[in-house]
C-alpha cells in the first residue's frame, strides 16, 4: 500500500452496482446484490468494518420471531411514539426481513451471539466491532470489491438522468476515481453535523446531497434533531443505560422530571444555563454486571477517567445526532428502496425510516433492522436494474451531477473556506434551543441564515482532490440543515421527536409524511401516499384475502 | 482522542493506518504510524480494538489532551493496564472469547421490563436504543 505517494492517474472501474457506504446498511446491499449475480465494488469514506454509527456503538436490533401476536405487539408498540407516520406494510416486511437476516448472520456470518440457555441464541442485538468485522468478512468471501478510505464525492449520470456511476477521491492514494455503474445504492448514513456523537462524524449527509442533486426528494427532515447523552467532553453517545440513572442539579438536589427518553428535554433546557449531573444509581449488582458485559464501550469513559458511573456524580452533555438517530432521509419509492431517480437506490440512515418507525427512533432497534433490510433491498433491486440495462448502457456518457463546493458559480473562496461553512452550520444546528426545543420565532431567522450560507456556499465554496470531500461535506452540511429547517416549519405541529413549543399539539389533518426537494429553491409537500396503519392495513389484508 | 501509539510495542502492521474511519494515521519512515491528524479523530476506539500489539491508547476525551495529563503518559498506562483493556474486553486476539458471545444485555433488557411501567414490546430493545417507554414521548 502507498499512503502517502502522489499518483495522478485517476482509478477507472466499472461495475454493476455501485454501492457508496460502508455501514450495515451497505453491507448489506453489497451482499445481497453479490448475491445476486452482480459484479459490485463498494466505496467507503473510511474503512468498511470500522466507518459509521454502528460499527464503534453496536445496536439493538428489531428481531422478533414470526408468532402473529409478538409481531402484533411489536409493530403496535410504537405507533404513538412515532406519530402514526409509519407504515404497516413495511413494517411487517421489515420484521421478516430481519429475522431472516439475522439467521443469515449467525449462520453464514457465523456472529457469535450469546447462547440463551435453552439450546438457541439470542439474537437481539450486537456489538458494533464484531457485527462488522463480520460482515467485512462476509463481503471478502461474496468477492467483491471494497474500495476503503475512498468518500464519494457525486454522483454520474447519463444523457437522460439515470444514474450512472459515481466520482470520488482516494484519500490515501492521493487520487480520484470513478466508477461507471448499471446502478447506484447510497448508504452513506445520516446527518449528525461533526458533532463528535461516536463513530458518527463520518456521516456528513453527503449521499442526501448527491440523491438531492440528481433530482430525489426527501421525507421526513423535520424528525433531525435527536440528541444522545454523554459523559461530558467525551464522544460515548450510548444512552439506554441511563434509564437507570437519576439527573442532579449543580447544587446536587434532583432536576425533577429529566430523564434518559421522556426527560431528555429537562436536561437540554437546565443544559443552557447550568450544569447537569447524573448517577446511574438505580442499577443492582446482576444489572450492573450485565450492562458491562452488553456494552463495553459505554464504560470506557468512566473507567478512563476513573468515574464509577454507579457511585459517583458525572456531569453530562447532549451531543447532536440529527438524522443518525432522527428518521429523515432520501424518500424511497418502492418496495426495492428505489428512488424517484432511475438507476438510484437508497439503503440505512440515508433512506427515511419513517416507514419502519415514523416520527421517533430511539428505543425499539428498528434503525438496525431498517439497515438490514433496506440494505436487502436495495442490493437486489439495484442488481436486477442493471442486469435488465442494455448493453449499449456500458457506453452511457457519464455526465457529472456535483455542484455545490465542486462547481461554484462565482469565484471560488479560499481553500478552507468550508471550515467557516461547518461554523456556520453548527451554530444554527447544534444549540439545543434552536434544533431541540424547537419554536417557529427561532426556527425561522436560523433558516434564513442557513439560506445565507448555502448562497455562499453556491457561489464560492471550491475544493479539489481531498479538499473536494471536506468542501462536499461542508456544502451537504448546508443542504442537510435548510432542508431539515424548512421541513420543521412546515409542520405546523408537534409529532414524534419534532416538538414545537410554538405548536405543543398534534393535528390528526397533519399526519402525512412531509416531502421536500430542492437546493437552490427548496419545495414542500404533503406526500400523496399515506400511512398505512394498523386500521387500513387491516382493510387491505381484508379485501386483498 | 487518539494520543499514543507506542514504539515499544508496535508491530508495524500498519492496521491502524487502513482502518481508522477518520484517517489520522500516516505510516511513519521508520514503520511506526504517526498521528498525523489528531484534529479529525472522532473517539471511537476502533484503532485501539483493531491493534494487535496494545500499541494504541485512546483518551476518553473528545479533544486533545492538555499538557501533562496522564493520557499522554505512556509508563503509567502501560503500568495500570489500560493499554489493550479495550480489545480484551470485547475478546479479540488470541484465545480470547468474543465479547458479544458473553454478551448479557438481555438480563438488562428484561430488568428494564420488569421495573414497572414498561410494555411487553420491550423485549425488542435489548440494545443501545433500549430504555425508551412506550408512553407518548412529553410535549415539550
Ligand atoms: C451510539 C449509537 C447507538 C445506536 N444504537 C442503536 C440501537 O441500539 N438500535 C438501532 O436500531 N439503531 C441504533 N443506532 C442507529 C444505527 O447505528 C444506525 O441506524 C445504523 O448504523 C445505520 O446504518 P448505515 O449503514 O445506514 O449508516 P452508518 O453505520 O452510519 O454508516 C454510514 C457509512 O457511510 C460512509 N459514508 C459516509 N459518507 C460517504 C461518502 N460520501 N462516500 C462513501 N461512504 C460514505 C461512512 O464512512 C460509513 O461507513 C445507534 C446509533 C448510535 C450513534
Ligand atoms: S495497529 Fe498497532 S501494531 Fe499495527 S502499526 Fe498500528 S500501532 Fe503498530
Ligand atoms: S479513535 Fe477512531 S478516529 Fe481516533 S484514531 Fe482511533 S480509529 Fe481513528
Amino acid at each position: 500500500m502507498t499512503v502517502t505517494g502522489t499518483s495522478s492517474d485517476p482509478l477507472d472501474l466499472s461495475a454493476g452496482v455501485l454501492v457508496a457506504g460502508g455501514g450495515p446498511a451497505a453491507a448489506w446491499a453489497e451482499y445481497k446484490a453479490a448475491q445476486a449475480g452482480a459484479d459490485v465494488v463498494l466505496a467507503d469514506k473510511g474503512y468498511c468494518g470500522t466507518s459509521g454509527a454502528t460499527a464503534s456503538a453496536g445496536t439493538g436490533v428489531w428481531y422478533v420471531p414470526p408468532r402473529p401476536a409478538e409481531r402484533e405487539r411489536a409493530m403496535a408498540s410504537r405507533e404513538a411514539l412515532g406519530g402514526h407516520l409509519a407504515d404497516r406494510h413495511w413494517m411487517a416486511r421489515v420484521l421478516d426481513q430481519t429475522y431472516e437476516g439475522m439467521g443469515e448472520l449467525a449462520d453464514a456470518g457465523r456472529y457469535p451471539f450469546p447462547p440463551d440457555g435453552e439450546g438457541g441464541q439470542v439474537r437481539r442485538g450486537v456489538q458494533g466491532p464484531e457485527y462488522m468485522r463480520r460482515m467485512r468478512i462476509l463481503l471478502r468471501r461474496a468477492g467483491v470489491r471494497i474500495l476503503d478510505h475512498s468518500p464519494v464525492v457525486e454522483l454520474l449520470t447519463d444523457e437522460d438522468g439515470a444514474v450512472a456511476g459515481v466520482a470520488g477521491y482516494q484519500r490515501q492514494r492521493d487520487r480520484p476515481y470513478r466508477v461507471r455503474a448499471g446502478a447506484v445504492v447510497l448508504a452513506t448514513g445520516g446527518c449528525a453535523f461533526l458533532s463528535r456523537a461516536l463513530g458518527c462524524d463520518v456521516n456528513t449527509g453527503d449521499g442526501a446531497l448527491m440523491a438531492a442533486e440528481a433530482g430525489a426528494e426527501l421525507s421526513g427532515m423535520e424528525f433531525s434533531n435527536a440528541y444522545a447523552i454523554a459523559p461530558e467532553f467525551s464522544s460515548v453517545t450510548k444512552t439506554a443505560y441511563y434509564s437507570f440513572a437519576t439527573f442532579y442539579r449543580e447544587d446536587g438536589t434532583v432536576l425533577e422530571g429529566a430523564g434518559s427518553q421522556k426527560g431528555r428535554s429537562v436536561i437540554a433546557r437546565t443544559l443552557l444555563t447550568e450544569k447537569v449531573y447524573c448517577r446511574i444509581d438505580r442499577a443492582g449488582p446482576d444489572v450492573q454486571r450485565a450492562m458491562r458485559l452488553g456494552q463495553p464501550n459505554f464504560f470506557l469513559p468512566f473507567d478512563r477517567m476513573g468515574v464509577d458511573p454507579f457511585t459517583r456524580l458525572f456531569p453530562v452533555t447532549l451531543l447532536l445526532e440529527g438524522t443518525v438517530r432522527g428518521t429523515g432521509g432520501i424518500r424511497v419509492a418502492d418496495d426495492e428502496c428505489a428512488t424517484s431517480v432511475p438507476g438510484l437506490y437508497v439503503a440505512g440512515d440515508a433512506a427515511t425510516r419513517e416507514l419502519v418507525c415514523g416520527g421517533f427512533t430511539g428505543g425499539g432497534s428498528h434503525n438496525a433492522a431498517w439497515a438490514i433490510s433496506s440494505g436487502t433491498w436495495a442490493g437486489r433491486g439495484a442488481a436486477r436494474f442493471s442486469a435488465a440495462l442494455a448493453p449499449s448502457a456500458s457506453r452511457r456518457p457519464l455526465i457529472p451531477a456535483g455542484g455545490a463546493g465542486l462547481r461554484p458559480t462565482g469565484r471560488p473562496a479560499a481553500r478552507d473556506g468550508y471550515r467557516e461553512v461547518v461554523a456556520a452550520v453548527q451554530a444554527e444546528v447544534h444549540p439545543y434551543e434552536k434544533n431541540y426545543l424547537r419554536h417557529g420565532d427561532r426556527l425561522g431567522p436560523a433558516l434564513a441564515n442557513l439560506h445565507a450560507t448555502w448562497d455562499r456556499v453556491r457561489s464560492s465554496l471550491y475544493g479539489t482532490g481531498a479538499g473536494a470531500v471536506h468542501a462536499r461535506q461542508a456544502a451537504a452540511m448546508t443542504a442537510h440543515a435548510r432542508w431539515m429547517y424548512t421541513a420543521a416549519l412546515a409542520r405546523q405541529e408537534s409529532r414524534g421527536m419534532h416538538k414545537r413549543e410554538d405548536l405543543p399539539g398534534s393535528d390528526e389533518s397533519w399526519r402525512r409524511r412531509l416531502l421536500v426537494e430542492g437546493l437552490d429553491e427548496i419545495r414542500v409537500r404533503p406526500d400523496p401516499v399515506a400511512p398505512v396503519g394498523p386500521q387500513e392495513y387491516a382493510d387491505h389484508l381484508r379485501a386483498a384475502s | 482522542m487518539i494520543e499514543i501509539v507506542s514504539r515499544d510495542r508496535c508491530v508495524r502492521c500498519d492496521i491502524c493506518v487502513k482502518v481508522c474511519p477518520m484517517d489520522v494515521f500516516e505510516p511513519g519512515t521508520d514503520g511506526v504510524p504517526v498521528i498525523a491528524r489528531q484534529p479529525d479523530c472522532q473517539t471511537c476506539f476502533m484503532c485501539e480494538a483493531h491493534c494487535p500489539a496494545d500499541a494504541l491508547f485512546v483518551a476518553p476525551l473528545a479533544g486533545p489532551a492538555p499538557a501533562g495529563s496522564p493520557y499522554t503518559d505512556e509508563a503509567a498506562l502501560v503500568a495500570s493496564g489500560a493499554m489493550g483493556r479495550y480489545r480484551h474486553v470485547i475478546g479479540w486476539g488470541r484465545g480470547r472469547t468474543p465479547g458479544s458471545r458473553l454478551d448479557k444485555n438481555f438480563v438488562f433488557t428484561a430488568r428494564l421490563a420488569a421495573s414497572g411501567g414498561e410494555g411487553p414490546s420491550r423485549t425488542d430493545a435489548s440494545g443501545d436504543d433500549a430504555g425508551v417507554s412506550e408512553r407518548q414521548p412529553e410535549a415539550s
